[in-house]
């Protein structure tokens, strides 16, 4: 009882000894500038608060927006949404052993779920060795997705409901990165647990990849105890930008159980590439992601889960305005516009040879404004043109966004 | 400052104008251009209940998990009739194993239904050897609840089993036998313990109910309560959905609105239907039938134009697969409802697919393949100058 007593009152000391920090003694931690940033680096490239000479850093984002938008004439009415909160925590555990953590409450606290949590040990820069919970690095999205970061409330199609970003699971693997002048090449590699039959067998009624984020036991055990392996090599110069060529592939059927062979090993391959680039002279932010998905379907099930998928975005960034705005030093002004496209069953009918449709079309202009770099304010129209898989008039969506989105 | 107010303002100002503009946010489309929505006239209780039907009809998609198959044709009910209306060559359904009114031989073999797809680890099932069988593509579910509460004497008025009337139509009713669970519509007529079919190509669905339990039960391998039999393993297994949502399913089929006639005041249009009636397509396309009372207000004692008078025709030997249901033989259909022929395209992939197994490509063949009770309306309508079949055509896309 003394021993409960005591560790109460220590725990309301530390709760009540943080209430009254000084708040002089927390301090920015300058985000990772050391060499050229890549999509992989998004991780640390994060502005984090440290606490005195503690080794532990805190950070995290917010967003919240506004919608009101029509399918074919109907809406659901206005609607504000609290998409995400995410936490990080990242610490310096000893020269060149990291930890990082990326917690993300989602839809209130509907969704709530560890997207990052491993330690990188740093035998050389050509050489890290990385294990925990991490993000496949399919695309670029995936690893450099944080809200903050675009000017569209709306994550890409593609991204969320093609590929399964955030997608994280738990494995180990490697990567690294060689400078040479103006040029940075750099690769990663990593086995982890994969995904399930859900991406065929989803209430989607499609092949669904993200259906897989829905077993929670994913983070505990595979599922069929076939490792995912996912690879990207990505190439950046200074003056022309970032390519990036990604690979994740695996078994994603239970083929056995208990020692009996229940179906073939039935394998999803996903490959990306992505780019970014900044033009000279306009400062023209591009950046663009393309996705093509094979997957191994039985014969015997119904076309509609596609065999083959394929998708991406293309987001054209351009500054109008820098300069002080409202009391903000470096505000700048920004028009944007994303391009999507995803074709969730790219292929022909048995019965009739003609096109499997299901796909969507969407362009989303946009008006941002950042009062800092780390915080953005935007205002998008979305305008969605979706076919159902046999081809019908398209549902048409669109409607107006407006939120904020920024670190903290 | 003034400026920046004004500014402000024009952009709240453009949002605000833009957030009014069909243009900007996309329009509802007419009444008469889509086939789904309900019946004018239902309470707001009947509302909420059209709503959960509409749920279980079109999101419900099953999967393993929650019952599919695991033998299957597909995995919801939407997937074969997109926004309620006809369906595409790929959900048709295959059944087989009848040739006459003796019943099914092949039941202990998988019939009536051919189930062709199957979860993974699962082979679907193959036709047996010596089965004949036809192919049937999904109908429109508009309108059925008008059907459905046709009474059995009016289709018994407008059969001529025996064309003693010597016009060459000899429409006659198929008489059913009926599952434990259904309960009679007002009356409901009996013959020889068989009742009047009126759904189905074949005319071998008594009412809605049964209609919804079998699909459930044989394109999606979903047991009930109703039809408790596991199309996989011929067992009785607990139900894998609820009552609730079956009744649900099946008052939204009841309550979906009749479709509405296009141009229906058009010159053209209205020649074109006269042409129709002249050349005899109206004595089994019926254009107007009433409804008698029914459990539903809206529904009771309607007359609306359905364009089909339920009954079983022989279509000749082009139209004869050597397969049947109950009563009727291989040759006869039941006369399909014409109405929302015209916004067939919109659900079947932007082209049309007609007749029972889809296999006409355009309403001009559709009425060529016509055989047997129907032929001299066909002789009649390739008689037709090209202007007049145009006209009939057009007649026909107005529905």
């Amino acid at each position: 009882m003394k021993k409960y007593f005591t560790l109460l009152v220590a725990l309301y000391t530390a709760s009540a000894s943080v209430a009254q920090i000084d708040p002089t003694l927390l301090r920015r931690t300058p985000k990772d500038t050391g060499g050229v940033q890549m999509n992989m680096d998004a991780v640390y490239n994060r502005p984090f608060l440290q606490l005195g000479k503690l080794p532990v850093a805190l950070g995290g984002y917010v967003e919240a927006n506004y919608q009101y938008l029509k399918t074919n004439g109907i809406s659901e009415g206005h609607q504000f949404q609290m998409r995400r909160m995410t936490l990080f925590v990242s610490s310096s555990i000893y020269k060149r052993i990291k930890f990082l953590s990326e917690i993300e409450f989602e839809d209130g606290a509907k969704e709530i779920s560890i997207e990052f949590a491993s330690v990188d040990f740093e035998l050389s820069p050509l050489l890290n060795f990385r294990g925990g919970v991490i993000m496949n690095p399919i695309g670029a999205f995936n690893q450099n997705h944080d809200g903050p970061k675009w000017e569209f409330i709306d994550r890409p199609i593609s991204a969320t409901q093609m590929l399964p970003a955030t997608w994280s699971n738990v494995g180990f693997g490697v990567f690294g990165k060689k400078y040479s002048k103006d040029w940075v090449y750099a690769y990663e590699a990593y086995f982890t647990n994969g995904f399930d039959d859900k991406i065929i067998d989803n209430k989607t009624g499609k092949t669904f990849l993200p259906a897989s984020k829905e077993n929670p036991d994913r983070f505990e055990e595979s599922f069929n105890g076939s490792p995912l392996f996912t690879g990207k090599v990505a190439v950046k110069n200074r003056k022309i930008g970032e390519l990036g060529l990604s690979y994740m592939g695996g078994v994603y059927n239970k083929y056995q159980e208990d020692g009996l062979v229940i179906d073939k090993k039935r394998r999803v391959n996903v490959v990306a590439v992505d780019f970014n680039t900044t033009l000279p002279k306009m400062n023209t932010y591009i950046n663009g992601e393309w996705a093509w998905v094979h997957v191994d379907v039985p014969d015997t099930y119904t076309e509609q889960f596609g065999r083959k998928q394929q998708g991406g975005f293309v987001d054209i960034v351009q500054p109008v305005l820098k300069k002080p705005m409202m009391g903000f030093e470096n505000a700048m002004l920004n028009l944007a516009v994303r391009l999507e496209y995803v074709d969730w069953n790219k292929g022909t009918f048995k019965s009739t040879g003609g096109n499997i449709s299901d796909d969507v079309y969407a362009i989303v202009p946009a008006i941002s404004w950042r009062p800092t770099s780390q915080t953005v304010i935007r205002l998008n129209y979305r305008r969605n043109q979706q076919q159902d898989i046999l081809g019908n008039p398209p549902a048409t969506t669109a409607g107006f966004q407006f939120g904020f989105s920024t670190y903290f | 400052m003034t400026k920046k107010w004004v500014v402000m303002g024009s952009l709240v100002t453009i949002i605000l104008a833009a957030l009014a503009c069909d243009k900007v946010l996309t329009k509802q489309p007419a009444n008469d251009a889509i086939l789904d929505g309900p019946v004018e006239g239902l309470t707001g209780e009947q509302h909420q209940i059209f709503l959960r039907g509409d749920v279980a009809f079109n999101d419900d998609v099953f999967t393993a998990a929650n019952g599919l198959g695991p033998l299957f044709v597909s995995t919801s009910c939407g997937s074969c009739h997109a926004g309620d209306g006809k369906g595409h060559p790929f959900t048709t359904l295959t059944r087989f194993g009848q040739t006459d009114s003796t019943g099914n031989h092949f039941k202990d073999q998988g019939g009536p239904q051919l189930q062709n797809r199957a979860i993974p680890s699962f082979m679907p099932e193959q036709i047996p050897v010596g089965a004949t069988f036809s192919k049937f593509t999904p109908p429109a579910n508009t309108g059925l609840g008008f059907l459905d509460a046709v009474p059995d004497n009016t289709l018994l008025s407008m059969a001529d089993p025996n064309d003693a009337d010597g016009d060459g139509i000899s429409g006659r009713v198929n008489w059913i036998t009926l599952p434990s669970y259904i309960t009679y519509r007002p009356g409901t007529v009996e013959h020889n313990n068989r009742y009047i079919g009126r759904f189905g190509k074949k005319a071998a669905v008594y009412d809605l109910m049964q209609q919804t339990a079998n699909a459930y039960n044989q394109d999606m391998g979903i047991c009930s309560y109703y039809e408790p039999y596991d199309s996989y393993t011929h067992e009785v297994v607990d139900p894998e959905v609820t009552n609730q949502k079956v009744l649900d399913l099946v008052f939204y089929l009841r309550t979906l609105k009749a479709p509405v006639q296009r141009n229906q005041n058009n010159g053209d249009v209205m020649s074109g239907k006269q042409l129709f009636i002249n050349i005899g397509c109206a004595k089994c396309h019926t254009p107007e039938l009433k409804t008698g009372t029914y459990a539903i207000a809206a529904l009771a004692n309607k007359t609306f134009q359905p364009y089909t008078d339920l009954l079983l025709h022989d279509m000749g030997s082009g139209l004869n697969d050597g397969y049947t249901e109950g009563s009727a033989l291989p040759a006869e259909w039941r006369t399909p409802p014409l109405w929302g022929l015209g916004l067939s395209k919109n659900s079947q992939g932007q082209q049309y697919f007609l007749l029972h197994d889809g296999r006409a490509t355009s309403i001009e063949q559709a009425i060529t393949l016509h055989g047997g009770e129907g032929q001299t309306s066909n002789t009649r309508f390739q008689q037709l100058s090209a202007a007049d079949r145009s006209l009939l055509i057009k007649f026909l896309e107005s529905l």
